[in-house]
C-alpha cells in the first residue's frame, strides 16, 4: 500500500470517482485551473476537463443549490467550499432544500459538500471553524469526519457514492501533517466508528484532528486508555460508543468545535441517558470555550483543545 | 399564435380553469377547518405558471412556486392528490410531510418548492448545468416572485447562469405585492432590466394573457436550447388574494384590485376559446365535475399514520433522479420522454 498524505487521499478518491462514474463532478471556488486553494484538486482540469472541475463565480448559495439541481437530474456533484467556515453562506441550501427534499416527496439528493475545517494555524475567527454541529442539528444531512488518510479516502468514496446529502469535514491541519498508508483502488470505508487504540481503563472519544490530539495525550499516562475514533457524526455509532464506555466505565468527549450542543453535547447526552449504570466517573468534555477562534498563536493555544489538557483530564478522570 | 393549435389553446383555458377550482375548493375546504396551517394560492395569476409551463418540453424541469399550481397540473400531477397535499392526506403528493404547494411530484420531473425564496433559482441553475454539461437538449425553469429578486440567491443564479450561459429559463412572477411589500419598496429598477447586467436579455410580458407568457417562454426555451444561455421573463401579474388565506389586504387599493379583475387570465382565454368556437360552459363544466370527484376522493383519504413520521429522512439505495411528465403542447407531439439517465 503506498502512503499518503491525508490530502492525497481526499485527492485519490476524488479522482478515483471522477474516473469511475461520468456522473460525479466537482465545483467550487478555485478548484479548477488553480486546483483549490489546498491543491486538493491539483491536475484535475487536466485529467477531466473544465466541464467536470468547473470554477464557480464567488457564490456559496448556488454552488450548494446548483449541486442540488445537478444531483435530482442525475449528477453527483462533488462541491468544495474554500473554507469550512464558507459554508455558512450556503447553509439554507443545505438545511432547507437538501435536507428536506426526501423526507417531503421521496426525491435523493446525493451531493457531497467538502468541508475544508479546522483550526490550528492562525487562520483566525473565518479560517478556523468546525462547523459540524450545524448540520447535525440538522435533519437529512450525514455528516464526516475523518482522521487517518485510509478513512479519509474510504469515507469520502462512501459519501459520493451516497444517496444523500453529506457535508465532509476535511481537517486542514491534518492534510499534510499526517501521512499513512492508504489501499489502491476503490474501496468505501464504512460510516461507523473506529477503535484507534484499544485500552480498559479509560475510554476517549473524539473525530477528526483530536483523534491525534487524543492519541498523543494518552501514550504514556501509564494506564490503559481506549481511543474512540467517530469517524462519522451522522450516523453517529451508538452500538460502538456504548460498548467502549461499558469496557472502561470512564469516558473523556474531545471536540475542537465550540463546546455548547457540539458533536460532544450529543455523545455525553447519549451515554448519560444509556450507559449511566456502568460509569465508574463523571463524563468529562473538553472542547474549544465559545469564543470565535481567534487569530494571533497564544490566544488560538489557549482556545483549541491541547495534548496537555487532554492529558490533565485523563488523569483526573483516572483518577477518581 | 402560430405556435399554438386549437387543441392547444383550449388545454390552456382547461388547465387555469382547473386550477382555479382547485384554489378554490381547498378555500373552501380552509375555511371548514379541513386544511390544516395556512392557505396559499395564485387566484389571478393562472397563466404564469400554465403558460410557461406549456411551453416546456417531457425532459425539461421545473421548479414552481405557491402560486404556480398549474405548472403541476400542465405536468400531470392528478388533483385528487393535490387536495389531499392542502389536507394533510396520506395520498397527498407529500404524504402529509409538508403543506399546501410544497411539493413536487418526482414522476412529473417537477422539485418542490422550499418557503425560502428564491432558493430554486440556484437549483434550476443546477439542472441547467447538468443538461450543458451532458450535451443534452433540455432546460430547467424557475419562477420566482418580485419580492425573491432582493435576495443573494437571485443574484447569484442570476449571474452563475449569464456567466456559463446555462440553458435556464428565469419567470419572475411579478405580482405587484411581496406580502404587504409593495414594488416601490422592494426595488429601485424594474428586475426585468438586471437581465442585461448579468449578460442575457430580459422580456417582460402580459402575466395575464396565457398564450403571451407561452410564447415568451418558448423563445426562451429555443435560446437556451440553441446555446445562447439563460432569459429572463418577466410576466407581469396581481395577486387577487391575500399573501395567504388569513390574509385581508387592506394594503391593497381597491382600484387597484377592480383594474385587475377586469384584466382576469381565465376569461380573457375564454374569450379566445368562445371566438375559436368552443363550448366554454360545457368546459366549466366538466372542470368542475372532475374537481368535485377529486374532491369527495380526496376526503375519503386517510391521515398519514403517526408512526411513520420518523421515516424516510434519509434515501437508501440507488438515488433515483426526477422522472418526465406531461407536456401537453402539440409543438412536442412525437417527442418521446426517455429513460431517466
Amino acid at each position: 500500500m503506498p502512503a499518503m498524505t491525508y490530502l492525497e487521499a481526499i485527492s485519490d478518491a476524488l479522482r478515483e470517482q471522477l474516473r469511475a462514474d461520468e456522473r460525479v463532478f466537482v465545483m467550487g471556488e478555485d478548484v479548477g485551473a488553480f486546483g483549490g486553494a489546498f491543491k486538493v484538486t491539483d491536475g484535475f482540469v487536466e485529467e477531466f476537463g473544465e466541464a467536470r472541475v468547473i470554477d464557480t463565480p464567488l457564490a456559496e448559495a448556488a454552488i450548494v443549490g446548483a449541486a442540488v439541481g445537478a444531483a435530482v437530474v442525475g449528477m453527483r456533484p462533488v462541491c468544495e467550499m474554500q473554507f469550512a467556515d464558507f459554508v455558512a453562506c450556503g447553509f439554507d441550501q443545505l438545511v432547507n432544500v437538501a435536507g428536506k427534499t426526501h423526507y417531503r416527496f421521496g426525491l435523493a439528493v446525493p451531493i457531497v459538500v467538502r468541508l475544508p475545517s479546522g483550526g490550528g494555524f492562525s487562520g483566525g475567527p473565518f479560517h478556523s471553524q468546525n462547523p459540524e454541529a450545524w448540520f447535525m442539528h440538522a435533519p437529512g444531512i450525514k455528516v464526516l469526519a475523518p482522521s487517518t488518510p485510509e478513512d479519509a479516502k474510504g469515507l469520502l468514496t462512501a459519501a459520493i457514492r451516497d444517496p444523500n446529502p453529506v457535508v465532509f469535514l476535511e481537517h486542514k491541519h491534518l492534510y499534510r501533517r499526517v501521512k499513512g498508508e492508504v489501499p489502491e483502488g476503490i474501496y468505501e470505508t464504512p460510516m461507523t466508528a473506529r477503535v484507534a487504540r484499544e485500552g480498559s481503563d479509560l475510554t476517549v472519544i473524539a473525530y477528526g484532528a483530536m483523534v491525534h490530539a487524543a492519541l498523543e495525550a494518552t501514550e504514556d499516562l501509564g494506564a490503559s486508555v481506549e481511543v474512540l475514533d467517530l469517524r462519522s457524526l451522522v450516523p453517529l455509532d451508538t452500538d460502538a460508543i456504548l460498548a467502549s464506555v461499558a469496557k472502561t466505565s470512564k469516558v473523556l468527549i474531545v471536540d475542537e468545535a465550540n463546546e455548547t450542543c457540539a458533536a460532544g453535547a450529543q455523545v455525553a447526552a447519549l451515554i448519560a441517558e444509556h450507559a449511566f449504570e456502568q460509569l465508574d466517573g463523571p463524563i468529562r468534555r473538553v472542547a474549544s470555550p465559545d469564543v470565535p477562534i481567534p487569530f494571533s498563536p497564544p490566544l488560538e493555544q489557549a482556545v483549541i483543545p491541547s495534548v496537555d489538557r487532554i492529558r490533565d483530564a485523563c488523569r483526573d478522570l483516572l483518577d477518581y | 399564435m402560430q405556435a399554438l393549435s386549437r387543441a392547444d389553446r383550449v388545454e390552456l383555458l382547461r388547465a387555469m380553469l382547473l386550477m382555479r377550482a382547485i384554489e378554490a375548493r381547498a378555500l373552501a375546504l380552509y375555511r371548514q377547518g379541513r386544511v390544516p396551517g395556512s392557505f396559499y394560492d395564485g387566484f389571478g395569476q393562472e397563466a404564469v405558471s400554465v403558460g410557461a409551463a406549456f411551453a416546456l418540453g417531457p425532459r425539461d424541469r421545473l421548479c414552481p412556486l405557491h402560486r404556480d399550481l398549474g405548472a403541476h397540473l400542465v405536468r400531470g400531477v392528478a388533483p385528487a392528490r393535490i387536495l389531499a397535499q392542502y389536507m394533510g392526506r396520506a395520498s397527498g403528493v407529500t404524504g402529509g410531510r409538508d403543506g399546501n404547494v410544497h411539493f413536487g411530484d418526482p414522476a412529473s420531473g417537477v422539485m418542490g418548492m422550499v418557503s425560502m425564496l428564491p432558493d430554486m433559482m440556484c437549483v434550476a441553475t443546477g439542472m441547467a448545468l447538468a443538461f450543458k454539461l451532458r450535451g443534452e437538449q433540455r432546460v430547467a425553469l424557475s419562477w420566482f416572485g418580485d419580492g425573491a429578486t432582493s435576495r443573494g440567491d437571485f443574484h447569484e443564479a442570476m449571474n452563475w447562469a449569464g456567466v456559463q450561459r446555462l440553458p435556464v429559463v428565469f419567470v419572475l412572477e411579478n405580482n405587484q405585492f411581496a406580502y404587504s411589500t409593495p414594488l416601490a419598496k422592494q426595488f429601485a429598477v424594474d428586475p426585468v432590466e438586471r437581465a442585461r447586467v448579468y449578460g442575457f436579455p430580459g422580456v417582460t410580458v402580459d402575466g395575464n394573457d396565457v398564450e403571451a407568457v407561452f410564447e415568451a417562454v418558448r423563445l426562451a426555451r429555443e435560446r437556451a436550447l440553441a446555446g445562447e444561455g439563460p432569459t429572463l421573463v418577466e410576466a407581469v401579474t396581481m395577486r387577487m388574494h391575500g399573501h395567504a388565506a388569513h390574509d385581508d389586504m387592506r394594503y391593497v387599493p381597491p382600484e387597484l384590485l377592480a383594474e385587475w379583475t377586469r384584466r382576469d387570465p381565465i376569461e380573457r382565454q375564454e374569450r379566445r376559446a368562445t371566438a375559436l368556437g368552443v363550448d366554454v360552459a360545457a368546459l366549466r363544466a366538466e372542470v368542475d365535475d372532475e374537481v368535485a370527484a377529486a374532491a369527495e376522493e380526496a376526503l375519503a383519504a386517510p391521515m398519514p399514520d403517526p408512526a411513520e413520521a420518523a421515516h424516510g429522512v434519509f434515501a437508501e439505495g440507488e438515488a433515483q433522479p426526477l422522472g418526465d411528465g406531461r407536456a401537453p403542447w402539440s409543438g412536442f407531439a412525437g417527442v418521446v420522454a426517455e429513460a431517466p439517465v
